[in-house]
């Protein structure tokens, strides 16, 4: 069984007087223990929703209403009441965020933002709250941790503040740490560190990473199966090395295609999807991302594109999807089946 | 911190200076003067030229000044016109009433507004919310003149809990040593004498706070609601904390600053806008003496009030200032 399996999770927000929006519409993804795992997509595709909705962390509101499953060795993290929920977040699951300055607390030293972890979860308090936590700013790279453990957030650099967040973050040992853009905020030199330093942690302690990230970049680097979003759906799931090499979806194809590489010519132009995020059918009408499709054609809009299934265990959703070097298309077809024992699930599951 | 604390004493001297140069001018140019109030419309010019001239009013301006000047370096603020008692004396007789008054309202704007606001923000759009927003509009709305009547005839002539005016019970004979009549009672030891004090502060406590309360309820309710939506406690919320550990630590404590700097403004306005709620409980303070010096033109009185209350006003700003650097580390002073 897969340490996190997320199954049909779909998160809306009503809000009077506004369209409903379907954030998250139907995800599903599962993480294996000590794996990394990515969500990629363009902003507003819902990775982050899904990552909030999986914490627990998306605000309370009696117009949020969030379906299907996630469960964490087990338990379903949805299901759980708010003390249960609160007793395996830091401790379990654990999450880093985007922006390491506006996510710590400014007016609290370092010091007390790590022991706080420690005291809840772990019970410890005094010096050997003080020495753990100035042994895991170590840990993280942050040098002269004693005298750090007193200073303050803006007395840190951006890069030893995302440190110090990894630090809280890694501090009971969970077993999956959630990262929603690490290093979106932070300068390319501090950016490679940061993920060094990611990687390195989940290497040593076994730690299931799931990554969230626009980046396409990080993804090469750092992630063992990838899943691509788009428009609160998985629109392609794939091991890092076939899906770099051969993407099946349109979308993923074209994410690849618009990212600038070394070694193609000078004068050759960018490959960006034309279009943005927001010139997005709903699902049900169809495949959402066929108004930006190079490839649409008459069925896209008949109906939810079905997820198909290839025997080398990849996944997509796409009725026409971009052939595998080599291959005619027609040949593609036999190996591909699309999947017919669970039909399209049209309705979403909500929970009051 | 100390030397923070010294620069900012030091700059109280040219405020001082620039502040009562400004105001020694300023009130001169009033239509009148204290030889009108003393002796009425049918005087002769005259009679009036000698009042001046025995007042030293007939001199140069910058003259008159620099002698105000001098007399301020040895803490004289000269003789009160109206009443012929040196000014110094009559504030300490007066002021210290005020300052009890303002305390009090202070303490009951601030112990009660800081826990309304942050309740309100919690239950945001619930009945306790919509209260607490609809009451402190009313607060602030309702003139203190009002409510202070509206206070007396409920608590005082209705209920009887509280005496209706006054500093303290006359038939009480009590050791005056400072003129803050609690101070007094404590440090005497004379306990019935303080808590009567205390007593009379009561209702004109509550009339002074109305307004400060209501402003302490809508700037702690607006900051709790915003520092709610920060990312550090969405972090601390991912951190597991528990709820008491989430609010108190990380949603309070910032909540505060803005509720720290408009107390230090409220405080200035407290002190010298107590007149109303001094006049309908008949409290000898000082607000209903500066009334009068207003109508009397009683230069030394007026001048010498607008001074103690620029030297307080920058002492609380101070207070207010090192607060702040205690709760907020990027503003530590230096």
């Amino acid at each position: 069984m897969a340490l996190l399996e997320v199954d049909d999770l779909s998160v809306t927000f009503a809000r009077r007087g506004q369209r409903t929006v379907r954030a998250v519409d139907g995800v599903s993804f599962s993480v294996d223990a000590g794996e990394v795992v990515g969500l990629v997509g363009e902003s507003g595709c819902g990775k982050s929703v899904t990552s909030m909705a999986i914490m627990g962390l998306l605000p309370r509101h009696p117009g949020t209403r969030i379906g299907g499953k996630a469960a964490f060795d087990g338990t379903d993290l949805l299901g759980l009441d708010d003390r249960a929920r609160r007793d395996i977040r830091g401790r379990d699951v654990a999450m880093i965020f985007q922006d390491p300055l506006s996510s710590l607390n400014p007016v609290i030293p370092i010091g007390l933002q790590v022991t706080e972890v420690l005291a809840r979860h772990r019970g410890m308090k005094g010096d050997a709250a003080r020495k753990e936590a100035a042994g895991l700013l170590d840990r993280v790279g942050i040098p002269d941790p004693t005298r750090r453990l007193k200073e303050y957030p803006h007395q840190l650099s951006g890069g030893m503040r995302q440190r110090a967040l990894i630090a809280m973050a890694v501090a009971c040992r969970p077993r999956l740490l959630i990262a929603d853009e690490p290093t979106t905020a932070l300068d390319v030199t501090i950016q490679a560190q940061i993920l060094e330093l990611l990687k390195e942690l989940v290497h040593d302690s076994g730690t299931a990473l799931v990554m969230i990230t626009h980046d396409l970049g990080v993804v090469a680097g750092m992630c063992d199966s990838i899943n691509v979003l788009y428009a609160g759906r998985v629109v392609e799931t794939a091991r890092r090395r076939p899906l770099f090499r051969e993407p099946r979806h349109p979308y993923t194809s074209g994410l690849l295609g618009s990212v600038p590489r070394l070694d193609s010519g000078r004068g050759e132009p960018l490959n960006p999807i034309p279009g943005s995020v927001r010139d997005v059918l709903s699902w049900s009408e169809g495949c959402a991302f066929a108004p930006r499709c190079s490839r649409r054609v008459d069925a896209c809009l008949d109906e939810t594109p079905p997820v198909v299934r290839t025997h080398d265990g990849r996944s997509y959703r796409c009725v026409d999807p971009v052939p595998l070097p080599g291959a005619v298309p027609a040949q593609a077809g036999p190996a591909d089946q699309p999947e017919a024992s669970s039909p399209e699930p049209n309705e979403e599951k909500t929970r009051d | 911190m100390f030397r923070f604390i010294v620069r900012r004493l030091l700059q109280l001297i040219p405020t001082l200076f620039g502040l009562s140069l400004l105001l020694f001018i300023w009130v001169r140019r009033l239509p009148g003067g204290p030889e009108d109030a003393i002796l009425g419309e049918r005087a002769t010019p005259e009679m009036r030229a000698a009042i001046r001239r025995s007042m030293g009013l007939d001199e140069p301006i910058l003259v008159q000044y620099g002698r105000f000047v001098q007399r301020l370096l040895r803490l004289d603020l000269g003789t009160s016109s109206s009443t012929k008692r040196p000014v110094v004396e009559e504030f300490l007789e007066r002021f210290p009433g005020t300052v009890e008054l303002t305390i009090t309202a202070l303490v009951i704007a601030i112990g009660v507004g800081i826990p309304l606001g942050y309740l309100a923000a919690r239950r945001r759009g619930q009945l306790l919310d919509h209260l607490s927003v609809g009451g402190s509009l009313v607060g602030i709305c309702v003139p203190i003149f009002f409510l202070a009547y509206v206070l007396k005839a409920i608590f005082s002539e209705n209920l009887g809990w509280f005496p209706s005016s006054g500093r303290q019970d006359p038939t009480i004979e009590a050791t005056r040593i400072t003129n803050f009549f609690v101070l007094d009672g404590l440090m005497t030891r004379e306990w019935d004498a303080a808590m009567d004090a205390l007593w009379h502060l009561v209702l004109p406590g509550l009339a002074l706070a109305s307004i400060p309360l209501a402003i302490i309820v809508r700037i702690t309710r607006a900051s709790v609601l915003e520092v709610l939506n920060e990312d550090f406690v969405r972090t601390a919320e991912a951190k597991g904390l528990t709820e008491r550990t989430v609010r108190g630590r990380h949603v309070l404590r910032n909540s505060l600053l803005p509720v720290v700097t408009s107390i230090g403004l409220l405080t200035g306005g407290l002190l010298s806008g107590a007149v109303l709620t001094e006049t309908v409980f008949a409290f000898t303070g000082i607000g209903a003496f500066i009334y009068e010096a207003i109508g009397q033109r009683d230069y030394p009185v007026l001048l010498g009030f607008i001074m103690i209350i620029s030297v307080v006003y920058v002492l609380v700003n101070l207070l207010v200032d090192l607060s702040y650097s205690l709760i907020d580390p990027r503003v530590r002073v230096r």
